[in-house]
């Protein structure tokens, strides 16, 4: 089973904390200008999901979102 | 409930008596009442779950001038009334704007591109502690001027004036310090950057400081003011969070031989290695303290408007549904979910250059002196009794 699962970051509420691009350095990057969060990819591989969901849950502003079919 | 809660009332804060945090049976729920050292009464929360949803939410307020906020000690009369620019107690928007100057400075990219200065200034930490021969003291040669020259040389502060923002720290994080001593302290913290911030406007260096004068202050974003607010709270929070840190980290280490040998033989180990002593170690033990600013709830718990709560990081961190025997030190656990830089929009800034200066520090603590040993007994080991938690002294041989 393959599933599906986006993610949605939001710039307004991030912190610049870092975390995701600890957690998930291939879906998350830091901003160079303003160190906020950029997101590198909306659908990542489903190597990458449990590194997301744990980016999603670890964000101190809970600016991550995670869709999931 | 609120009524039995109400004939509970616990002394606050809980003191320092070692490793383990001392930490209240509240019950499964782990929520409780605390009397402060100011009178006032606060909730306690302690649960991890509890501490995610509270931390996060908009209902409360870091700005200890806020009525019924939370105060572990008291504000002399005198004093003005909030510190400008210190970030930890604004709340947004302000605090955004603010934070928001600084995200680029701290961010991962930013902190790898200072690894080789960080590195050699863990080597020359390491010599100097040889140099003074055996036993020697790990703080004072090691732990404590490691992370402060790092931070003087991001910030732009002289190291060679140490001894004076070390002392005025110090003052100003003791617990035995009067209100008086601290008030002073932080006075003469904010007359010497003010000194330091005029002299860096009129010869710019390549620190943080100057940079701030000349791209927020001189164009009218921030005022000097604040930009000495900000620059007492990095110097403060720069160079005692990692320096208790390397001194507890490597006691905990020297206490857990067979982990440590593992560790020495899979160097890898050092990021999780890290990230479990911050949990375990928790050093800012007396947590977090935020005031409601509107009814609101945590945990089921109807919290009123202008209540104070206190969010017990240590406890936290020791939660046993996320953390199985939270009590004991396990480098390969995997901590990642830990609160010890805190959590919501207040989380510490700086955590990636306190995770570089321990991963490095350790590990080349670790690897250049292959006989570290504690030269005291691991129980007359003399704790701090401060805001953050660490060792007075760790006398050691290698």
């Amino acid at each position: 089973m393959s599933a599906r699962l986006r993610v949605a970051v939001d710039r307004d509420a991030c912190c610049g904390s870092g975390n995701c691009v600890r957690t998930a350095p291939e879906v998350f990057d830091q901003d160079d200008t303003d160190g906020l969060v950029v997101l590198r990819q909306a659908e990542p591989p489903e190597s990458e999901h449990d590194a997301v969901r744990e980016a999603a849950y670890n964000c101190p502003a809970a600016a991550i979102e995670v869709d999931e079919d | 409930m609120s009524d039995t809660l109400a004939t509970n009332v616990l002394t606050y804060p809980f003191g320092n008596a070692g490793l383990q945090p001392l930490l209240p049976d509240l019950g499964p729920d782990g929520v409780g009442r605390v009397r402060l050292p100011t009178g006032q009464q606060a909730w306690l929360f302690t649960r991890h779950e509890h501490l995610r949803e509270l931390l996060r939410s908009p209902d409360f307020s870091s700005d200890f001038t806020r009525p019924g906020f939370p105060l572990i000690r008291p504000i002399p009369e005198d004093m003005p009334r909030r510190p400008d620019g210190s970030l930890i107690r604004m709340d947004p928007p302000e605090h955004t704007k603010f934070r928001r100057m600084l995200t680029p400075e701290f961010m991962i990219k930013h902190i790898r591109t200072l690894e080789p200065l960080i590195r050699q200034t863990v080597i020359d930490g390491l010599a100097e502690l040889r140099a003074a021969g055996q036993p020697a003291d790990l703080v004072e040669h090691f732990a404590l001027p490691v992370p402060s020259m790092v931070i003087c040389h991001l910030l732009g502060v002289p190291y060679t004036d140490h001894d004076y923002f070390q002392e005025r720290s110090r003052i100003l994080l003791a617990w035995s310090s009067t209100p008086e001593q601290a008030r002073d302290a932080i006075e003469e913290l904010r007359d010497y950057l003010t000194r330091l911030i005029a002299a860096r406007r009129g010869e710019p260096g390549e620190d943080l400081i100057s940079r701030l004068a000349a791209e927020r202050v001189a164009t009218g974003e921030m005022t000097e003011e604040e930009l000495v607010g900000l620059s007492v709270l990095l110097l403060i929070a720069g160079h005692e969070t990692t320096s208790n840190m390397i001194g507890l980290s490597t006691l905990v280490l020297l206490e857990h031989p067979a982990q440590l040998r593992r560790l020495r033989e899979r160097p890898e180990l050092i990021d999780d290695t890290v990230e479990e002593l911050l949990r375990y170690l928790t050093i800012v033990r007396t947590g977090l303290t935020r005031v409601a600013i509107t009814d609101t709830e945590v945990g089921g718990h109807r919290i009123a408007a202008g209540e104070g709560v206190i969010a017990l990081l240590s406890a936290a961190n020791r939660d046993t549904d996320v953390f199985p025997d939270g009590e004991e030190f396990d480098l390969e656990r995997g901590s990642h979910q830990h609160m010890a830089f805190g959590f919501g929009i207040h989380q510490c800034i700086g955590q990636p250059l306190a995770r570089a200066e321990l991963r490095i520090a350790l590990s080349e603590l670790i690897t250049r002196l292959p006989g570290l040993a504690l030269a005291v007994e691991a129980d007359d080991v003399r704790y701090r009794d401060a805001v953050v938690f660490g060792v007075q002294r760790l006398p050691v041989t290698w």
